[in-house]
């Protein structure tokens, strides 16, 4: 596994974060100057902001079609359509060809590398066998219903607690775990990580004294903690009718493990590089540490720390397909592994069906990063 | 001795005297992707389950150390185990800890397979019938001149098995040691079980195996089924032998819980096995008319997930030797015929034996140790308080049941190499096996030693 690599690489650009966050918002930015004359102011701004928004959820090549169809320079939109739209398109249109006709000829024991229609035929079989699951749920739910009332009419006092439906998990379960687990070990990953980080910035005696553990711990592969995780998680989480499955605390905590130094690292650097001016100032006015902190401090470092946050989202999202698949535990990870033991003719582009959906939940959490990171931070570095 | 056998029994006529619904009805059950997880299947799918008021989840896992840990720690209930593992558990190899079985799910359905490279070595050597065909059951005498040409070029010939306490482990040095070829002993020292082996055994998942043969990291493997008849149809190796030739009708899979789990909750461990007793029964019903349905429903991805056409081939009534070559194998998988639910203790006491024999017991025992360590481990009075409960509710026949049996199986000689196997005497049957240690005989800085 080369996560713990990749880790680092990812890493090695969160240094350089504020460029490339900015080069990631600009493609507005960069559109040609507007020159028109408003006819109509308001709801020229409107569409403005929305192509704005629209921009940030990946669909930024319909600000060249609006603009045009507002009878802006056409020459120059084109040319800005076509890097928005037509090339990516172009490309994935290769890379589809590409696929399909290389994929014909790599011979496995499992028959002939799925090709693009292939893929596409499972992923319907998935969702068919999805509404499958959830007609047997209905009728799981019926029978016991009927079970229950005829129990309760022989003695009143049975026990009526309704059985959670007990058939296997679907693909889209399985997605909605992952997902859950993510959030879960990011969520706790950002609440450790940015105080840290702010420490370790403010104060340079904790950022001697974190960072060699930083260093120690932050190219660790999932793969070695998550054995580590398991033994503790079942010695210290006992109890009877615990809120959480093992498996979803093992995993949720070998992505924040993970996923944690990115955070750490950049919200460290951002406010370490606070303007000193500003701390001047506060100086001057005699502003108290809580407000230099709440104030100045973490707003402006607020840029840094989405980015690290952004960075450790994607972090957590490879490590946990890792970590699912090793430890067995529920989620797309297990789904690709079980699919890879069961060998039958399908397997394989049921397997694709996983990478692509992967990579386009890893797609869309970073655009979802974007977003907010552009909706809570201000100013230039943007 | 008896003492967990009467606690057992007690609970039991307690449970009985309630008359009520399980303990516990939300239930996880693991299972390892092989056909005869089967009974598992069948009595979700026919709602034996939820006949008996448990609401019932399966679950596949990884390889049979998670599935035993698992269930050690809680997080499964319940279990498709090999019938080495609640024995291995309870005699410390391994993990140590109790756990029981009141149901043994199948006899035979096990074979080992070689590569294609292996095959081609030995293939000049077999004995043909008429058709030109290789005649069955192949000796391992048959692997010789390849373990010459492998020792020639200075490689090591590697097998692999499922885990040290495997049934699949046990049959394969069986059948290697009935050939002359010495599989290796365990000892204290040497937990890979590796010294003094002709040929390397290690273990490797079931599911992974055509994989790792086809990756050329071992040269043959022993397995449960569809991973035998997936190498032909993968076209990288080639079955040799099947267990029903190696022991005819030896028991294979149990359903383990732990000692914890059975004394809690009787009720539930009764209706547990009512269901899979059904499932078994409908396995085997009709004269084999069920399992094509059976074979697919394992073959969907939640299950054991291979082709239909993969595990049809061993789950019908044949068996798919080299390409092409399917020959009739009737009771390649029993489920219900031959008393094959019952767990009589000489079938326990048989891999005790095999445990002993390879040294993953390192001392000698007396007869009486087997015979107490069987009836810590395998609970026929379970079995036999839910059969009784199936007949009453007129779901089975009593004729298809052993009701007086006293836990031990007639005296057998169903063996390749011929040897009579009687569970009462376990150590006079290990001094008339070819190889391994007998008597005080033990392991010592690689030699065996004592008598």
């Amino acid at each position: 596994m080369s996560s713990a690599s990749n880790v680092k690489a990812v890493e090695g650009a969160a240094l350089a974060a504020p460029a490339l966050v900015a080069s990631d918002v600009a493609p507005a930015a960069n559109a040609p100057a507007v020159a028109s004359k408003p006819r109509f102011p308001r709801v020229n701004s409107a569409i403005d902001a929305s192509i704005r928004a629209l921009s940030l959820i990946g669909l930024g090549f319909l600000q060249p079609i609006v603009c045009m169809l507002r009878g802006e320079d056409p020459r120059a939109h084109m040319r800005q359509l076509w890097l928005d739209l037509g090339a990516p398109v172009l490309a994935m249109a290769a890379f589809l060809l590409l696929w399909s006709q290389v994929s014909q000829g790599i011979q496995t024991s499992l028959g002939q590398i799925p090709g693009p229609a292939a893929v596409w035929e499972q992923t319907k079989a998935l969702w068919a066998d999805h509404q499958v699951q959830r007609e047997k749920a209905v009728a799981f739910y019926e029978r016991q219903e009927k079970r229950n009332a005829e129990r309760q009419a022989e003695d009143p006092a049975a026990d009526m607690t309704v059985r959670k439906y007990t058939g296997k998990p679907t693909y889209i379960d399985q997605i909605f775990t992952s997902l859950k687990t993510v959030f879960a070990g990011f969520l706790l990953a950002t609440l450790i990580a940015v105080p840290l980080g702010i420490l370790c910035g403010v104060s340079k005696t904790f950022n001697a004294m974190f960072n060699p553990l930083i260093q120690l711990f932050k190219p660790v592969s999932p793969l070695a903690w998550l054995p580590i995780v398991t033994m503790i998680v079942s010695a210290v989480y006992v109890s009877a009718d615990p809120m959480f499955e093992k498996s979803f605390i093992n995993s949720a905590i070998t992505v924040t493990l993970c996923s944690l130094w990115p955070t750490v690292i950049n919200t460290a650097v951002g406010v370490g590089s606070i303007d000193r001016d500003l701390l001047n100032v506060a100086r001057v006015l005699r502003l108290s540490k809580t407000t230099q902190l709440t104030k100045l401090v973490f707003p402006s470092s607020l840029p840094y720390i989405f980015t690290g946050m952004r960075l450790s989202l994607g972090v957590g999202w490879m490590v946990l397909i890792a970590a699912e698949m090793l430890a067995q535990n529920p989620g797309l990870g297990k789904f690709v592994w079980d699919e890879f033991q069961n060998g039958s003719s399908e397997s394989l582009s049921r397997i694709m069906v996983a990478v692509f959906t992967i990579g386009i939940i890893g797609f869309l959490l970073d655009r979802v990063m974007l977003a907010l990171q552009s909706a809570f931070t201000y100013g230039p570095t943007r | 001795m008896c003492a967990s056998a009467i606690c057992a029994l007690f609970a039991i006529t307690n449970a009985l005297a309630a008359g009520k619904g399980p303990e516990k009805e939300q239930l996880k059950l693991g299972f390892i992707k092989l056909t005869d997880m089967a009974p598992l299947a069948i009595a979700y799918e026919k709602g034996y389950f939820e006949d008996e008021g448990l609401y019932v989840t399966l679950e596949p896992q990884a390889n049979w150390k998670v599935i035993l840990d698992r269930v050690i720690t809680g997080e499964l209930d319940g279990a498709h185990m090999l019938a080495g593992q609640p024995l291995g558990a309870s005699v410390g190899i391994g993990t140590r800890a109790d756990v029981v079985t009141g149901f043994s799910m199948d006899l035979n359905g096990n074979a080992i397979t070689v590569s294609n490279e292996v095959w081609a070595m030995m293939k000049s050597g077999l004995a043909t019938d008429e058709k030109g065909l290789p005649r069955h059951p192949i000796p391992a005498t048959a692997l010789k001149p390849a373990l010459e040409k492998f020792r020639a070029a200075g490689k090591s010939f590697k097998m692999a098995m499922v885990f040290p306490v495997s049934t699949h482990n046990y049959e394969l040095r069986y059948w290697l040691a009935a050939g002359g070829i010495n599989p290796g002993f365990y000892s204290p020292s040497d937990v890979t079980g590796q010294t003094r082996a002709d040929i390397l055994i290690s273990v490797t998942p079931p599911p992974q195996m055509p994989a790792t043969l086809e990756a050329g990291t071992i040269n043959g493997y022993s397995v449960g089924e569809p991973w035998n008849q997936q190498a032909i149809f993968k076209g990288v190796g080639v079955p040799v032998i099947t267990d029903y030739e190696i022991w005819k009708n030896n028991p294979e899979k149990v359903f383990g819980v732990t000692k914890a789990f059975a004394d809690k909750n009787p009720r539930t461990h009764i209706a547990l096995i009512k269901a899979l007793t059904r499932a078994a029964i409908w396995l085997d019903d009709k004269g084999g008319a069920n399992r094509k349905e059976a074979a697919q429903i394992l073959s969907r991805p939640e299950y054991v997930g291979a082709d239909y056409r993969v595990i049809a081939n061993s789950m019908t009534g044949t068996f798919e030797y080299g390409r092409g070559d399917k020959r009739a194998l009737p009771d390649f998988n029993v489920f219900f015929r031959y008393h094959a639910n019952h767990p009589f203790y000489s079938d326990a006491i048989w891999y005790l034996t095999q445990m002993r024999r390879w040294g993953q017991i390192p001392d000698g025992k007396p007869d009486a140790w087997y015979v107490e360590t069987a009836k810590k481990v395998y609970l026929p009075e379970v079995f036999v308080a839910a059969a009784k409960e199936l007949v009453a509710e007129k779901k089975a026949n009593a004729a298809d049941f052993d009701f007086l049996s006293d836990g031990f199986r007639a005296p057998t000689k169903d063996f390749i190499d011929g040897v009579e196997y009687d569970g009462r005497k376990p150590n006079a049957y290990i001094e008339k096996l070819a190889l391994g240690l007998k008597g005080q005989q033990k392991i010592e800085s690689g030699n065996v030693v004592g008598k």
